[in-house]
């Protein structure tokens, strides 16, 4: 026992004194914490109560904005990824060819690209529409912005879950086949309690994604956080309307980043050993 | 309303627009590639930071991840783009009190795409340091090489492959953020495309081309990484 304890290999000792790297690294936190006070103590000093009293209810009413919209395309395009995912992995090679068109095209352009696409874009249709009846569906900028991100979601959460399923071995599907398992069972019982513990943290960063994404729709008049941010500036000329806004997105993605791990640690338990 | 033949209105000269979309098209590259060099080394040191053994390193670029990583890319730009000018015009009030500062956004799109382009890159160098044996380092010291010489001839060209595929979707991502800079007012392709809407009425058209452009980009940014891939692949197997 002892003679084990003797050659337990130990980290090595601190450096002493002042090695390059550690001035360099005071000096970067040093940077960072004036920088820090700096902020703090600009908005102290530009504090000023007509202003909070103005906008914070607006940021307030802006924060529902972006949070509704962001839940409701996350949801959407769940539900939108499963055909797509399914065309991906399909042996249907025009069913496959489309789905990877899909997938391609949302995820190499750009999504304000396709958010005006939408908003702008789909005016050009407008005749046609209103003898379907979506017009009014479109017409409003909310709904071009949650028929967007939807879409766009999709095509990543399709790719994320397409690889959560085939990152299960195939042992599984066999294994559960030789036990009278039907396909959809098999998917249900076996595959997608395995398959969603890979996915949950890609799932975590596109909610991340989504939520610092969802600021692009303050460009085409949906007045989220980010737009009641512009909204302010405009009336202000106060740069403190921009910080505030954010502030409150880095604190957004800290917890949902901290609460993606928090969850992660908690549904891997059994794996760790 | 729509009228014009499309075909006109996507010829190249004084009528058609696909010159301006061209013209858009080489302003989104430049700024991506003006980008990618700064990016790639703030990047690169940052990750360095985040392995080293000081803490306070560590924490510095920790910080620094995790605020341009947290912070939407357009906020960003917003930010640096309105805040930036104020800050200077306080600084420049003091020897010039009439002057007044306006930021290039092209100059402003590069900073801040860098800053946004590196926070992310330097994910993808530490997990590749990581992938690094230890003993790399070690017989670099042995043969007398100094701590930065080791890096830059033993660590550095090995990072660069074990990097390269995940460095190139951080490219894929800078390319399609380039189009955020449209909203300050840069004419890229995105921009072009806007203004070519506004005058013809033909959005759908206008927006649909901007899409193919920054496809194409995609599609040829991937064949320039496939062969880039295959060659490094050629000399790895030379070795």
């Amino acid at each position: 026992m002892s003679v084990t304890a003797a050659i337990v290999e130990r980290p090595p000792p601190r450096a002493r004194g002042w090695p390059r790297s550690r001035v360099i690294g005071y000096a970067m936190v040093g940077f960072w914490i004036l920088f820090g006070l700096g902020i703090v103590s600009y908005l102290i000093f530009a504090w000023n109560a007509e202003f909070f009293a103005k906008y914070a209810p607006a940021y307030l009413k802006g924060l529902g904005t972006t949070l509704s919209l962001v839940c409701i395309s996350m949801v959407l395009g769940a539900i939108l990824s499963v055909p797509v995912a399914y065309g991906r992995m399909s042996s249907n090679r025009f069913l496959s060819g489309l789905a990877y068109c899909y997938v391609y095209f949302f995820r190499g352009t750009p999504l304000l690209v396709q958010t005006y696409l939408v908003y702008y874009g789909l005016g050009s249709f407008r005749t046609e529409l209103q003898t379907v009846g979506l017009w009014d569906f479109f017409k409003d900028a909310f709904n071009c912005g949650v028929f967007a991100f939807a879409l766009n979601t999709a095509a990543y959460q399709a790719e994320i879950l397409r690889g959560a399923i085939e990152s299960v071995p195939k042992g599984q599907w066999e294994g559960a086949a030789s036990l009278g398992l039907h396909k959809l069972q098999t998917l249900r019982k076996i595959i997608l309690p395995q398959a969603l513990i890979v996915a949950l943290r890609p799932y975590g960063n596109e909610l991340i994604l989504m939520v610092k994404a969802s600021a692009i729709v303050a460009i085409i008049t949906v007045y989220d956080l980010m737009g009641q941010a512009k909204l302010a500036f405009a009336n202000s000329f106060d740069i403190q309307a921009y910080i505030w806004v954010a502030l409150v997105y880095l604190v957004m993605v800290e917890i949902l980043r901290h609460g993606v791990e928090w969850i992660e640690r908690r549904i891997t338990i059994h794996l760790k050993r | 309303m729509p009228s014009q033949n499309i075909w006109i209105l996507l010829s190249w000269g004084p009528d058609g627009w696909i010159d301006d979309i061209a013209y858009g098209a080489l302003v989104t590259i430049a700024l991506a590639l003006a980008t990618l060099p700064i990016g790639l080394t703030i990047g690169f040191f940052v990750a360095w930071a985040k392995q080293s053994d000081e803490p306070s390193l560590r924490l510095a670029a920790n910080i620094y991840t995790t605020v341009f990583r947290g912070l939407p890319e357009l906020v960003t730009l917003f930010l640096f783009f309105f805040g930036v000018p104020i800050l200077l015009q306080h600084l420049v009030r003091y020897f010039r009190p009439d002057a007044t500062i306006d930021v290039n956004s092209f100059v402003a799109g590069m900073i801040v795409l860098s800053l946004i382009f590196s926070s992310y890159a330097s994910e993808v160098f530490l997990s590749a340091f990581r992938a690094i044996p230890k003993g790399q380092y070690e017989g670099g010291y042995a043969i007398g090489l100094s701590n930065w010489l080791t890096m830059r001839k033993v660590i550095l060209p090995q990072l660069l492959r074990i990097a390269f595929p995940g460095l190139e979707n951080c490219w894929l991502s800078l390319l399609k953020d380039t189009s955020l800079v449209s909203v300050v007012g840069l004419a890229e392709t995105l921009r072009n495309a806007y203004t070519a809407a506004r005058v013809t009425k033909h959005a759908f058209l206008f927006y649909g081309v901007a899409a193919m452009v920054f496809l194409g980009l995609a599609i040829v940014s991937s064949f320039a990484t496939s062969a880039i891939l295959r060659s490094l692949g050629r000399r790895e197997a030379q070795r």
